[in-house]
């Protein structure tokens, strides 16, 4: 089924916002992001830490914190995510929808099998399934993302395996029930470069084989070269930015995504230093008036500091500076 | 493990010499002249009889002399002979170790479940009315003497309502099980005898009661302050991504994080207990060890509080031995050796 065919896309969020604290203290993480995600296809995220881009997509699937508020719309295949009851939003969760994280050397559990945890993710979405069939299929799926002497490997525990392999097989057990979508969030940051590239190749011959729609979420515009369809640049809590990626990179037209590809160390250039954007981006809660990235905008003018920008251009490119053209038009 | 169980178990007896030792030392070195004991006020002044007295209790010898003696007597389990009881130390501790085990492995479980259930709850609802009602509930068992809470339960239990019996393990009008472990439920079990059992039970509740609130206490905060800790790491959150219920995720995911710590604490506890009842046995009438150290101390029983002592500390041996077991069943990153 091809959902794009029939005009519901796979995954859509339209002015997603997340909170936290009551009305007067209420600091807003997520500021309004709307974004959309079809059949196959692989969606960046990009942005600093602390930019809203995690904790927006916890909470598209009810993951966020019991402290944060969500509105606004979340919709996958069509059906409304937001306020859906907590026992339809596990079935989704891990079956129809999965997830990875950032950190694999704490979000396996440490007391469990690597099989336990496999078949549990498995069993948990049909209780059909006999023990014996699940570590089958458990065994089947650490093939797939190559870990190997599998069935061996199904009886240890997370300890004994490196960072790499146990994303590896966080990796495996998010594909186990054969999702839809598949958010990765941060997948590779923990790591080592070398094993970085491994695990990109994984998730990307996984997207390929299994037809996934696929969130990366990373603050290393790096990674996504190569690997990513479009790209959403976020920056505090607010997409500014939403391009293929070849465009991207070819006319980025807000100045934020511009520093971000400056950002991106280039082994061939002589360079003495890498470039880095001044400032810091701004704290919750502290959110400055008019465009938020103004402080640090190179090109600042005075109408940025009272006005908050909307997004120009259109469907394919568009970007939330008042002077989008601009920028383009000076690269 | 079988090799580390082994070594361990190899290593103990000169463990238990060591305690043995140290128990016979501590002892006899008091200033207390155990004689007082043996012989009445009125013929201490008679040179004969405590000639006499000191010739048949061994304490005409050295402290060498009778260390060996004791020692040579205890490998054989001759553990001497109470100087007030006047029957064999050994004999009196057997009767008496059922009984408080009885009552310490009552109160351990009733601890345990509601210490480990309220810490759960108090930390998944936490700082809500169950996280402050499990809090209140865990301090007040930890702070309130086990003496008073005993009499204040008794009263109203016992004699204001009578829905509990009164103090004892059973009701003397009922007829003794032939003791096959020295456990009275089991024993009445065994025995088929229904009546006794229940009977026993009924006794059992309120002193284990007393005794499990204060472990309870210290087990809900400890298991409160780990599930906190556990609940906020990622692999909980992994949990939920795969679509686990909040049961599962708890349960499955969190608290068997949290065993380690708490298994420390039900070990240490169950030692303890094992030897520290005595205020509970005294208020309940437990004929127990508690109780026997007391009169033994009292009395400067010298072989009594010897054996008393050796037993406690192999208790706390053995004990200590099962829950570093526990802990490799627990936790797979624990590794013997």
């Amino acid at each position: 089924m091809n959902h794009t065919e029939t005009g519901v896309p796979l995954f859509e969020v339209k002015d997603l916002r997340v909170s936290f604290g009551r009305s007067e203290t209420q600091l807003e993480a997520v500021r309004g992001i709307s974004l959309t995600v079809n059949n196959g296809e692989v969606l960046g995220i990009v942005g600093e830490s602390g930019s809203g881009k995690s904790i927006g997509m916890l909470a598209a699937l009810g993951l966020q914190p019991e402290t944060a508020t969500v509105s606004g719309s979340v919709r996958f295949k069509g059906k409304e995510l937001v306020g859906l009851s907590r026992r339809e939003l596990r079935k989704l969760r891990g079956s129809r929808v999965a997830m990875i994280f950032q950190d694999p050397l704490s979000s396996l559990n440490p007391v469990m099998t690597i099989g336990a945890q496999i078949t549990e993710a498995l069993q948990l979405h049909n209780d059909q399934l006999s023990n014996k069939a699940a570590l089958e299929r458990a065994e089947e799926l650490l093939k797939l993302v190559a870990i190997p002497q599998p069935d061996r490997r199904l009886s240890q525990y997370p300890h004994e395996f490196s960072g790499g392999m146990r994303q590896r097989v966080m990796i495996a057990m998010a594909v186990a029930n054969d999702p839809d979508l598949l958010i990765a969030d941060e997948p590779t940051t923990a790591l080592d470069v070398t094993v970085q590239a491994q695990i990109m190749e994984v998730l990307a011959d996984l997207q390929e084989r299994l037809n996934l729609g696929l969130i990366l979420i990373t603050h290393d515009l790096g990674v996504l070269a190569g690997h990513a369809d479009r790209v959403a640049v976020v920056y505090a809590g607010q997409i500014v930015e939403q391009a293929s990626i070849d465009d991207l990179f070819a006319a980025p037209s807000h100045p934020y995504t511009r520093g971000l590809i400056a950002s991106i160390p280039d082994m061939t250039a002589d360079r003495e230093r890498l470039f880095s954007i001044e400032g810091m981006p701004p704290a919750l809660g502290r959110l400055p008036v008019g465009c938020a990235f103004h402080p640090r905008c190179p090109m600042c003018q005075e109408v940025c500091r009272t006005t908050a920008p909307l997004f120009r251009g259109n469907q394919k490119h568009e970007a939330a500076c008042h002077f989008a053209e601009l920028a383009e038009g000076g690269r | 493990m079988t090799r580390y169980i082994l070594r361990r178990l190899f290593a103990m007896p000169f463990l238990v010499l060591g305690i043995v030792t140290l128990a016979f030392l501590l002892t006899t070195l008091t200033k207390g002249d155990p004689l007082t004991a043996i012989v009445s006020e009125r013929q201490m002044n008679d040179p004969t009889v405590i000639a006499a007295a000191k010739a048949r209790w061994g304490l005409d010898r050295s402290l060498p002399e009778r260390y060996v003696i004791y020692v040579g007597n205890l490998v054989t389990g001759d553990m001497g002979t109470s100087f007030i009881t006047r029957r064999a130390v050994a004999q009196d501790i057997l009767f008496r170790l059922p009984a408080t085990m009885e009552l310490v492995i009552a109160a351990m479980i009733i601890g345990s479940t509601i210490g480990i259930a309220l810490g759960v709850l108090a930390a998944y609802f936490r700082n809500t009315a169950t996280d402050h009602f499990a809090r209140l509930f865990a301090l007040f068992g930890s702070s309130v003497p086990v003496f008073w809470l005993g009499l204040a339960l008794l009263f109203v239990f016992s004699v204001k309502f009578g829905i509990l019996p009164g103090p004892g393990r059973m009701d003397a009008r009922l007829p003794l099980p032939d003791e096959i472990t020295g456990f009275l439920t089991i024993d009445a079990l065994l025995a088929g005898d229904l009546r006794v059992f229940i009977d026993a039970l009924w006794h059992l509740i309120l002193p284990a009661f007393v005794l499990g609130w204060s472990v309870a206490g210290t087990i809900s905060r400890l298991v409160r302050a780990n599930m906190l800790e556990v609940l906020g790491r990622e692999f909980i959150l992994t949990a939920r991504a795969k679509g686990a219920g909040e049961m599962r995720v708890v349960l499955r995911h969190a608290l068997r994080n949290t065993l380690v710590p708490t298994l420390t604490v039900i070990g240490y506890s169950f030692a303890y207990l094992l030897t520290g009842a005595i205020l509970t046995e005294t208020i309940f009438s437990w004929p127990g060890m508690g109780s026997y150290a007391v009169s033994a101390a009292r009395g400067l029983d010298f072989p009594a509080i010897i054996g008393v002592t050796i037993v406690g500390g192999v208790v706390f041996l053995i004990t200590n031995l099962i829950t570093d077991i526990a802990y490799v069943i627990a936790n797979p990153r624990v590794k013997l050796g």
